[in-house]
């Protein structure tokens, strides 16, 4: 645990001085990163640890983005417009928990799946508060220039993924990580071995959806507009997914790694194949799990020099 | 002076029109072990469900320890003291045999996460002979040995009362033995055991008492030498040949 938190570290203040290049399409692209990184992390804690398939990303984000501009719309300051979507999308969790993690596996994907979609219609009906299909215009924060605004909103999607990187790295390490590994292997032996299964599905519920809600607030402030079809986007929860998978499930590090990766390719082929882009990264990403089933980090396994690593 | 371990008062389970467990009355006191035995289909492994909580009673009651626990979830049945092998054994296959043991001690056996549970662990390890194989991944254990596992698990979980559901199927002789001298030390500590098991050898040296079930109802219970005496029993599950051959043997 010791090794890994002192790794993040570096990797973090390593990132922390991207600012420095002065480019304002790095900083663009890292805050992507770093946003998707969060999403993927937190994905983890219910479809890696617990091996909960969820879809739910998409409603956490949308979610989390509309409290936080309709907050700001009622006068909320910024700041605190946040940590109101994270309680919000916290409070979410654990409600749709109790009722969905009776479910499983598929059962449970198609439910999560449709909670983002029953979201999207009820923020599209709610014209008053959040203005329908019309979308919401957040106020634009007070800073002397656009970069220095890219800036903030780069450290606090890095401040964001660092705290989610604590969090995933505190629950690994504990009584509910633990818990969460027996339940994905086996749910059944576990209930007999005493593991509260329904609170820790929920908890882990719960931590998947509450830094994705301060996300979604902290993208909408980021962009200063959002509507619907943007933030319950099914593609949130579905690059989410892939990003998790790809970097590895089994380690704190393989879902940030599978974030930069992908956005990394996304970037990469998006260049290179301005016609056929999407299908030559759906092709990769096949061809990706395929061969590396247990994602990037298990590559680092083989390697010689880390086979004394645990 | 308290009453019995364990207590079922009239318990049946239906499974839509199936009765699997009709009636069953039975009371187990502290320190003994019971025998289960039956045909397969009897209903033994269902009464055992019931029991631990996985398929709750439809009808009567379940009391462990003077309380009632008939409608209580498996995870707190488990903490209450009782714990239960399976006949298909269930590890954690990723897990090392040591983190799986352990994790019998974290939630039921209310140990500490770390150092407090593997300690206990590896002490349950040594006592069923596994300790030299504690680091390796648990889906690489054999059969006999995934066995072994599953006792050390129910045991970390510091039961009261321990259910063992066909705990010797598929070992051979000499695997069995070994695991007959296990169950006798568990039940040296005082555990009350209650084993189901089609091996007569291994219930007759074991067993105080034995329980038969057919067709889901309890057709005798008794002294071992008794029951397998009992013209009902031969007739339901034994055979006439077995009770002739218990005939020259004893009689």
């Amino acid at each position: 645990m010791k090794r890994d938190a002192l790794i993040a570290v570096a990797v973090f203040a390593l990132v922390a001085l991207a600012p420095l290049t002065g480019e304002s399409y790095w900083l663009r692209l890292g805050t992507t990163m770093l946003m998707y990184g969060v999403l993927a992390m937190s994905w983890n804690f219910i479809g890696g640890m617990a091996g909960y398939p969820s879809f739910a990303v998409a409603a956490f984000f949308g979610l989390g983005a509309y409290t936080g501009a309709v907050a700001q719309k009622l006068g909320v300051a910024m700041g605190s417009a946040w940590s109101l979507s994270g309680l919000a999308a916290l409070a979410f969790a654990a409600l749709l928990g109790v009722a969905l993690l009776r479910l499983r596996g598929h059962y449970f994907a198609i439910a999560s799946l449709v909670v983002a979609e029953v979201l999207r219609e009820t923020v599209n009906s709610a014209t008053d508060l959040t203005g329908g299909g019309m979308g919401l215009n957040l106020p634009i924060p007070a800073m002397r220039s656009v970069e220095a605004q890219a800036v903030f909103f780069f450290y606090a999607m890095l401040g964001l993924a660092a705290l989610t990187f604590a969090a995933s790295l505190l629950t690994r390490y504990s009584k509910l990580g633990f818990g969460l590994r027996c339940i994905q292997q086996n749910e059944s032996a576990a209930d007999m071995l005493g593991v509260n299964t329904t609170l820790y599905k929920v908890a882990a519920f719960m931590l998947s959806g509450v830094f994705v809600g301060i996300a979604g607030a902290v993208y909408a402030s980021w962009v200063h507009y959002i509507e619907p079809p943007d933030v319950f986007d099914v593609l949130y929860s579905v690059k989410a997914i892939v990003m998790a998978l790809l970097g590895g499930v089994g380690s704190v590090f393989g879902p940030l790694l599978g974030a930069v990766v992908f956005l990394g390719l996304e970037e990469l082929v998006w260049r290179k194949f301005l016609e056929v882009h999407t299908g030559v990264l759906g092709l990769l990403i096949v061809l990706l799990v395929m061969f590396l089933p247990k994602g990037l980090l298990s590559l680092s396994r083989r390697l010689p020099w880390a086979r004394r690593l645990p | 002076m308290s009453g019995p371990l364990l207590e079922l008062a009239g318990v049946t389970r239906r499974f839509g029109g199936l009765r699997a467990v009709a009636d069953v009355t039975l009371s187990v006191p502290e320190g003994e072990v019971i025998g289960l035995i039956g045909p397969n289909g009897a209903g033994k492994t269902t009464l055992v469900n019931a029991i631990a909580g996985v398929h709750t009673a439809t009808s009567g009651t379940v009391r462990f320890a003077g309380e009632d626990i008939t409608r209580l979830a498996p995870w707190k049945v488990a903490r209450r003291g009782i714990a239960r092998t399976f006949q298909i054994v269930q590890p954690f296959p990723e897990m090392t045999v040591l983190e799986n043991v352990a994790a019998a001690a974290m939630f039921a056996g209310a140990r500490a996460y770390g150092r407090e549970a593997k300690t206990e662990a590896r002490e349950h390890l040594r006592f069923v002979g596994l300790a030299d194989i504690a680091d390796r991944p648990a889906a690489s254990l054999t059969l006999a040995m995934r066995k072994r596992l599953e006792l050390a698990k129910a045991l970390a979980m510091r039961p009261r009362l321990l259910l063992l559901d066909e705990v010797n199927a598929g070992l051979n002789a000499s695997e069995v033995d070994a695991a007959l001298a296990l169950i006798r030390g568990i039940a040296a500590r005082g555990v009350t055991v209650l084993i189901i098991e089609h091996l007569m050898k291994v219930v007759l040296s074991l067993c105080s008492r034995i329980v038969v079930l057919h067709h889901g109802v309890l057709i005798a219970q008794g002294d071992p030498q008794a029951i397998i005496r009992d013209s009902r029993v031969v007739q339901a599950y034994l055979g006439r040949r077995y009770a002739a051959g218990a005939e020259g043997e004893h009689g």
